[in-house]
């Protein structure tokens, strides 16, 4: 308990922006009597409390569980998004490891995908348009089945696992320099496509994931690695490369052709 | 039409660029190992270089689909690059780290278009022998016949101090763009996973300084006076 004595003072640059039709601009803030307990959200509270008592408005930002699971925070922190830490969101980052005194600034994900709506509040449904495209299972309802009905290899269920970490927050885009959306599109597909559950509708949800996520206006891979980088649930760029291979073979396959009516069927 | 898909997607142009990108490094290794040939004398060089201009058809086929090759990689990176700026968007950053990216992953259209122009160069000066045409009037007699002086060629076009060192540095930005696109093309045409991952780019990153050592050793050969006619 003893560094809650040791208060921080911070020049905080932060992203302005009333509305998407009105220019933004970075605002300076000097901020004092931060604890390096807070955490980077708790800091911001502080910076609107102080706004708000001033009459100012305060600065919007996405914010939910504060538990690093929800995906909901999206800041770019001196130029990094989620900030200087690794494998953790910005909301599960800490004063501390910034040094007192320190000009921190503050950014929403820049991406044509991710229109700002408002200061630093970016509007990320683009992500859930390639989810309704593909991202998910069609399951017939009734009784549950039996769980060791399909069997799964340890190493397939892992790796499905790690790619189900995937909190879609889009700090993978925010950071590529192409603002492709690959990893969070390969990592939405292969928690399905690696389990046998998924496998059925694999070759059409590959293609129809691909197809919205250009049509939403992402970039290309160049595999920089700055998306695994950043991912604060460290998923790595080996999925992108699976879903490459993924929709090649379904293109080799003529999944992408329209289904044509076989003889004597419907 | 399941084609056009493909041709329309980012990621079925970075399949394209995969493989193209393969295929020439593939011809680069081959050149390499040809170059290297001058090390074993004047002989060995002229005969591998008469081998290679025996048949028109065998070399115009092979130039031909060397250039389409190359057509469709740059082709392809025009595309993506202008996809990419536009998805990146017109608002820039204020700060931007490009955390996890290497220098030469980050520029690899800047250093394509500079190892686009030096192919041009290099196809100018030795292949056409433009830029000196006194290039076609070296030949030497061998059985009985007369045949281009390939060896003769190489000294004499790397003996200019400045040729050579032009060559040095544009292998070195080769093997700049090679450092990072050996390995990006095993990922674009999807044969890395997490086992494969890390020897792919060991084998990337050697194979660029193989390529680079390779590539200038000719030119500084020549200009130390370690290879002479």
């Amino acid at each position: 308990m003893s560094t809650t004595s040791n208060s921080m003072t911070f020049n905080i640059r932060i992203w302005r922006q009333k509305n998407a039709q009105t220019p933004g601009k970075l605002v300076e803030y000097k901020l004092d009597g931060i604890s390096p307990d807070m955490s980077f959200l708790e800091m911001l509270d502080q910076l609107n409390e102080r706004l708000y008592a001033k009459g100012e408005e305060p600065v919007a930002f996405d914010h939910d569980c504060r538990e690093g699971i929800c995906g909901m925070c999206s800041l770019n922190v001196n130029g990094i998004p989620h900030g200087p830490d690794s494998q953790v969101t910005i909301c599960q980052t800490h004063m501390r490891i910034f040094k007192d005194g320190q000009t921190i600034t503050i950014e929403p994900w820049r991406s044509t995908a991710f229109p700002v709506i408002k200061d630093c509040v970016v509007n990320r449904s683009a992500f859930d348009r390639i989810i309704q495209a593909g991202g998910f299972v069609s399951v017939n309802t009734g009784g549950t089945p039996d769980a060791n009905a399909l069997p799964i290899s340890k190493e397939i269920a892992d790796l499905a696992m790690d790619a189900a970490a995937c909190i879609g927050c889009g700090a993978c885009v925010a950071a590529c320099k192409n603002s492709s959306a690959l990893l969070f599109v390969s990592a939405k597909a292969s928690q399905l496509n690696l389990l046998p559950q998924g496998k059925a509708e694999k070759d059409r949800r590959v293609l129809k994931m691909v197809e919205t996520m250009d049509a939403e206006g992402f970039g290309a891979c160049t595999n920089t690695n700055s998306c695994e980088a950043v991912c604060p649930k460290g998923i790595p760029v080996t999925f992108i490369a699976q879903l490459n291979r993924d929709y090649a073979w379904a293109m080799l396959k003529g999944a992408a052709a329209e289904p044509k009516a076989t003889v004597g069927g419907a | 039409m399941p084609l056009i898909k493909f041709l329309r997607s980012t990621v079925g142009l970075k399949i394209i660029m995969g493989l193209t990108g393969a295929a020439l490094f593939a011809f680069t290794v081959i050149h390499m190992v040809g170059n290297l040939q001058i090390f074993l004398g004047q002989e060995a060089l002229n005969n591998y270089a008469q081998m290679l201009h025996a048949s028109d058809e065998v070399i115009w086929g092979f130039r031909l689909g060397l250039g389409a090759v190359a057509a469709l990689h740059i082709l392809c990176a025009v595309v993506l690059t202008i996809r990419n700026r536009a998805a990146r968007g017109k608002e820039s950053y204020a700060e931007y780290a490009a955390p996890g990216a290497s220098l030469a992953s980050r520029t690899m259209a800047v250093s394509g278009v500079i190892v686009a122009a030096f192919i041009i160069f290099h196809l100018l000066h030795f292949t056409t022998q433009t830029i000196d045409p006194s290039f076609k009037e070296l030949t030497e007699i061998h059985k009985g016949a007369e045949r281009h002086d390939v060896y003769a060629m190489v000294i004499k076009g790397f003996s200019v101090t400045w040729v050579s060192v032009f060559y040095i540095i544009s292998v070195a930005l080769v093997s700049f763009h090679l450092s990072h696109g050996i390995a990006s093309c095993f990922r674009s045409m999807g044969l890395t996973n997490p086992a494969y991952r890390e020897v792919q780019e060991w084998f990337g990153l050697a194979f660029a300084i193989i390529i680079f050592v390779g590539m200038a050793a000719v030119p500084a050969a020549v200009l130390l006076g370690l290879v002479k006619l």
